[in-house]
């Protein structure tokens, strides 16, 4: 299973360099969105898939899933959803100001 | 006696305290109190003549970054003493002659501050013993010059030159950093004395030769060799006591003691032999032909000095051939010529610092430096003229002045070199004396220039900015101190000689045991050499009243045949052809830059990769997959590749909800309760901000870039995604160590928490927790901000400037 969610993880990285690539702001940060799917996938994969009971240690169990990873990933869940945020606002806020929504639009000052 | 440490660091010092004390004193010329710098420190090293005389030489270290070994030594030997010296002597007249020739509504601390700070920097170049300290005060020279140049900044010429000055030297400066660091990993230390001793182990060492070639490339720039030359005629736009003090006396010198001092090192090689020689001779030969056609009387000394420094390098270099063979009585014979060059380098300048100050009265009286405007100052400034005679007779090389016997002695040297029988001397050494006679017939005519077409002929009175009157004593003492010492050391010639050349030649071949100098006499008897200078005497005269039948052929050459030509036209070009080729990749769109970093990621990354065969791929360990991690992966893939072709704007946000849910029951399946709780609410929130900008945005437009622009963006999407797949399946197949997550499994007992994730988040770990939540808070504070705060017209308008 590790295979396939890996393999997962890189067709997410390619549909979101594809969508960083283009030149529509909305889509440019739909990108990161995805990206950041991607990498905590990769990070939850790369902890190993094992079977295992949850980590709670109310379970009676032998074993448990790797906690560590998890601890990461929801961390980095915030910081992600966080930077989501700033950059909707900014292109909200760069829309307002200049009227433009295309990145190649974006050209600093005129007289710069 | 006065520690030579002290003395480099005094000028420093007074050149701090300059300022206040001109505020003070404000009835003083500020001249007054600076000349006291150089003349007491002139007098300190007089003081050790005597015992350098009798061969002591003198080492004092203070500790700098001894951890590098990079120390303030200073080393005094006879090469050192006597440009130390000239550097005091001559900076004491030039410093009195400023006195007089600058009026104090120039910004006289300025001056005085550079000055002494290029005088410090000079000391600091002769004295250290430490290649890194002296490559320090190398470029303090070059930066002191710099100011210096440009003292009258509000003219467009002075900025031109000084600024052309300081890429050549520093140009060099940096080839001299290199060579040092090449010389120490070669030796091992960075003391020139330790340098010399061990470098006969090394010769053979694989950066011999380039650490040689830069080395020389610093001192050619320095000393305004062929074809580094072309920056000294534009560095006369400096106010003439620099001319005098920097261009004729110290700086230009600087490059000659380097190649002085590294002589024990380099010299003995034929590369170092053909190079010193050659350059200093066709130097020579250049210049000389060059002044002769100059109109401003400032312009042609500086060719002439340019002439004269090319004279003593080829000295220096068919010195050095004394050292290919070691120490023998053969040898010995052609250290003549590194002794007449230390004797030159003297004489040189005596008279050329005299000249310049002439000049500069000249120009001071009457105005105009034009040698068309000039004539008939004989009987209206009959000092100057005296003056100018002696400078002018002793740089022709005619006696009773001093440039009469350095001349005798090269010749002398350059007749005998050719009977050497090493480094091919046998076929090419005949151009030595040839090209050094030409030189010298040449020098003979720009010489009667300076004499004859400035103070002989007719007055021109209308063409003059005042009417011509003698100087004042006070200007006339510094040239006249000076041609003092030109007529002087043509009677006494030994006791320059016996006191402070022969000193200096023990450092320049520290294992010649004896016999090194000669007694220099002014009469040697009908040598050829003397016939040679009869030839010059009698050639040079035809050629002057001949002047104007053969001047045209300073006109076969095209006007825009110059280096200046070459170097405005490479410097052009330099910044011409950088644009576009910053304008070609800095295109100001993302896109690109962000390609440029895909395509490293992919190329490096990838290549790495592939290039140490890292790559492995095992699915034994794997887990297997049970039927609804199939169904969430394939509706995972089926909605991300989808997005790509949405054709609105919420087709698109909902299939990245889609993912996020996803992605929330696969954490579901792989017993992360937490995380599975936290994806739920933040793709929650992520997908309605998406939405709330989706109200505020324009309508989705499909992506319009060019098909081709879609393809490559396509490859390189493709390229990363695979890099990225190959990168994370190598690392999952390369396990190195068990995990330490054990460790966490203990959370009741060591945090009191049942929940693992939980005891991470909270107590093990928890500063991420705090962290993560300062960019929360940071974010929200920008949000905020970014909504809230909207910069009314006023403040836009500013932004636009």
């Amino acid at each position: 299973m590790e295979t396939l969610i890996t393999i997962l993880a890189g067709v997410l990285v390619t549909v979101a360099t594809y969508l960083i690539l283009s030149r529509n702001l909305i889509r440019v940060i739909l990108g990161t969105a995805i990206l950041s799917h991607a990498s905590h996938l990769l990070i939850m994969t790369m902890g190993g898939l094992k079977t295992g009971s949850v980590p709670l240690l109310g379970e009676d169990s032998e074993t448990f899933v790797d906690a560590v990873p998890q601890a990461l990933i929801l961390t980095s869940i915030v910081i992600s959803f966080a930077v989501t945020a700033l950059f909707l606002v900014l292109a909200y806020r760069t829309y307002q100001e200049t009227g433009a929504d295309k990145l190649h639009e974006l050209r600093g000052f005129k007289d710069e | 006696m006065l520690s030579v440490n002290l003395v480099i660091i005094i000028p420093f010092l007074i050149a701090i305290i300059i300022p206040f004390i001109n505020k003070k004193l404000t009835r003083v010329h500020i001249g007054w109190i600076v000349l006291l710098v150089p003349a007491g420190l002139f007098i300190a090293l007089a003081s050790y003549i005597p015992s350098i005389a009798s061969g002591q030489t003198f080492a004092h270290t203070i500790q700098w970054i001894p951890t590098f070994g990079v120390n303030f030594t200073t080393y005094l030997d006879g090469l050192s003493l006597i440009f130390g010296l000239l550097i005091t002597g001559v900076g004491a007249l030039v410093v009195h002659y400023s006195i007089y020739y600058l009026s104090s509504k120039e910004s006289l601390n300025n001056f005085y501050i550079y000055l002494l700070l290029f005088m410090g920097a000079m000391l600091g170049v002769i004295f250290s013993d430490n290649i890194m300290v002296l490559y320090v005060f190398w470029e303090l020279t070059s930066i002191s010059s710099f100011l210096l140049i440009a003292f009258w900044y509000h003219r467009k010429r002075s900025r031109e030159g000084a600024q052309k000055s300081l890429l050549i030297t520093v140009t060099g400066g940096f080839a001299m950093l290199i060579s040092f660091i090449m010389l120490y990993v070669i030796t091992g230390t960075l003391s020139v004395r330790e340098i010399i001793g061990v470098i006969p182990d090394h010769t053979d060492h694989v950066l011999f030769i380039p650490a040689m070639l830069l080395l020389l490339l610093a001192a050619f720039t320095k000393s305004a060799q062929f074809p580094f030359h072309i920056w000294l005629p534009d560095a006369m736009e400096a106010p003439t006591p620099v001319s005098a003090y920097l261009h004729s006396a110290t700086m230009v010198k600087a490059g000659i003691y380097l190649v002085a001092r590294f002589t024990p090192v380099f010299g003995g090689d034929a590369i170092w032999f053909w190079l010193v020689t050659g350059v200093g001779i066709l130097t020579m030969f250049w210049g000389a032909f060059n002044a002769v056609k100059q109109m401003d009387l400032k312009a042609l000394l500086a060719y002439s000095t340019i002439s004269q420094l090319g004279m003593i390098m080829s000295m220096f270099g068919m010195g050095s051939a004394a050292l290919h063979n070691g120490y023998s009585t053969d040898s010995v014979i052609y250290t003549q010529a590194t002794f007449a060059a230390l004797f030159h380098l003297v004489n040189h300048s005596t008279f050329k610092g005299a000249l310049f100050m002439v000049v500069g009265i000249v120009d001071h009286e009457v105005g105009t430096r034009d040698i068309r405007k000039l004539g008939g100052l004989v009987t209206l400034m009959p000092a100057t003229f005296t003056m100018a005679a002696i400078g002018s007779f002793s740089m022709a090389g005619i006696p009773p002045f001093n440039g009469f016997l350095s001349k005798e002695m090269f010749f002398t040297v350059a007749l005998n070199i050719m009977e050497l029988n090493i480094f091919n001397l046998e076929t090419w050494g005949s151009l030595i004396p040839i090209l050094g006679w030409v030189a010298s017939v040449l020098t003979f005519v720009y010489c009667l220039i300076i004499v004859f077409k400035t103070f002989l002929g007719p007055y021109q009175e209308e063409k003059l900015e005042r009417p011509a009157h003698e100087a004042p004593v006070g200007m006339l003492t510094g040239p006249g101190v000076l041609s003092l010492f030109v007529v002087g050391i043509f009677f006494f010639p030994n006791i320059l000689g016996d006191y402070l050349l022969r000193p200096a030649m023990n450092g320049i071949f520290p294992e010649f045991v004896e016999g090194l100098g000669v007694e220099i006499h002014a009469w040697h008897g009908f040598e050829l050499e003397l016939f040679m200078t009869i030839a010059i005497v009698v050639l040079g005269t035809l050629l002057f009243v001949t002047l104007r039948y053969w001047k045209g052929i300073y006109n076969l050459f095209p006007e825009t045949w110059t280096f200046n030509t070459l170097y405005n036209f490479a410097l052009h070009q330099l910044e011409e052809k950088s644009y576009p080729v910053t304008r070609f990749y800095m295109t100001g769109f993302l896109h690109d830059y962000l390609v440029y970093i895909y395509l490293f990621f992919v190329v490096v990354i990838g290549g790495t990769l592939s290039y140490t065969g890292a790559f492995s791929f095992d699915i034994s360990d794997n887990v297997p997959i049970s039927r609804y991690e199939w169904i969430i992966v394939m509706v995972m893939m089926v909605a991300a590749v989808s997005i790509l072709f949405a054709k609105s704007r919420l087709t698109a946000i909902i299939l990245n909800g889609v993912l996020g849910y996803s992605i929330a029951v696969l954490f579901v399946l792989f017993r992360a309760p937490d995380l599975a709780l936290t994806q739920l609410v933040i793709e929650t929130v992520t997908t309605v901000l998406f939405l709330v900008c989706y109200y505020f945005l324009p309508e989705w437009k499909k992506e319009d870039a060019p098909r081709r622009s879609k393809t490559s963006n396509a490859i390189i999407s493709i390229g990363v995604g695979t890099v990225f797949t190959t990168v994370a399946l190598a690392v999952q197949n390369g396990k190195l160590f068990e995990t330490i997550s054990g460790y966490f499994e203990n959370a009741y007992e060591l945090a009191g928490g049942e929940n693992i994730v939980n005891a991470i988040l909270g107590d093990f770990r928890a500063f991420d927790t705090m962290l993560e939540v300062v960019v929360l808070v940071i974010a929200g504070i920008g949000v905020y901000t970014l909504i809230k705060l909207k910069p009314g017209k006023e403040d836009k308008n500013v932004e636009d400037q």
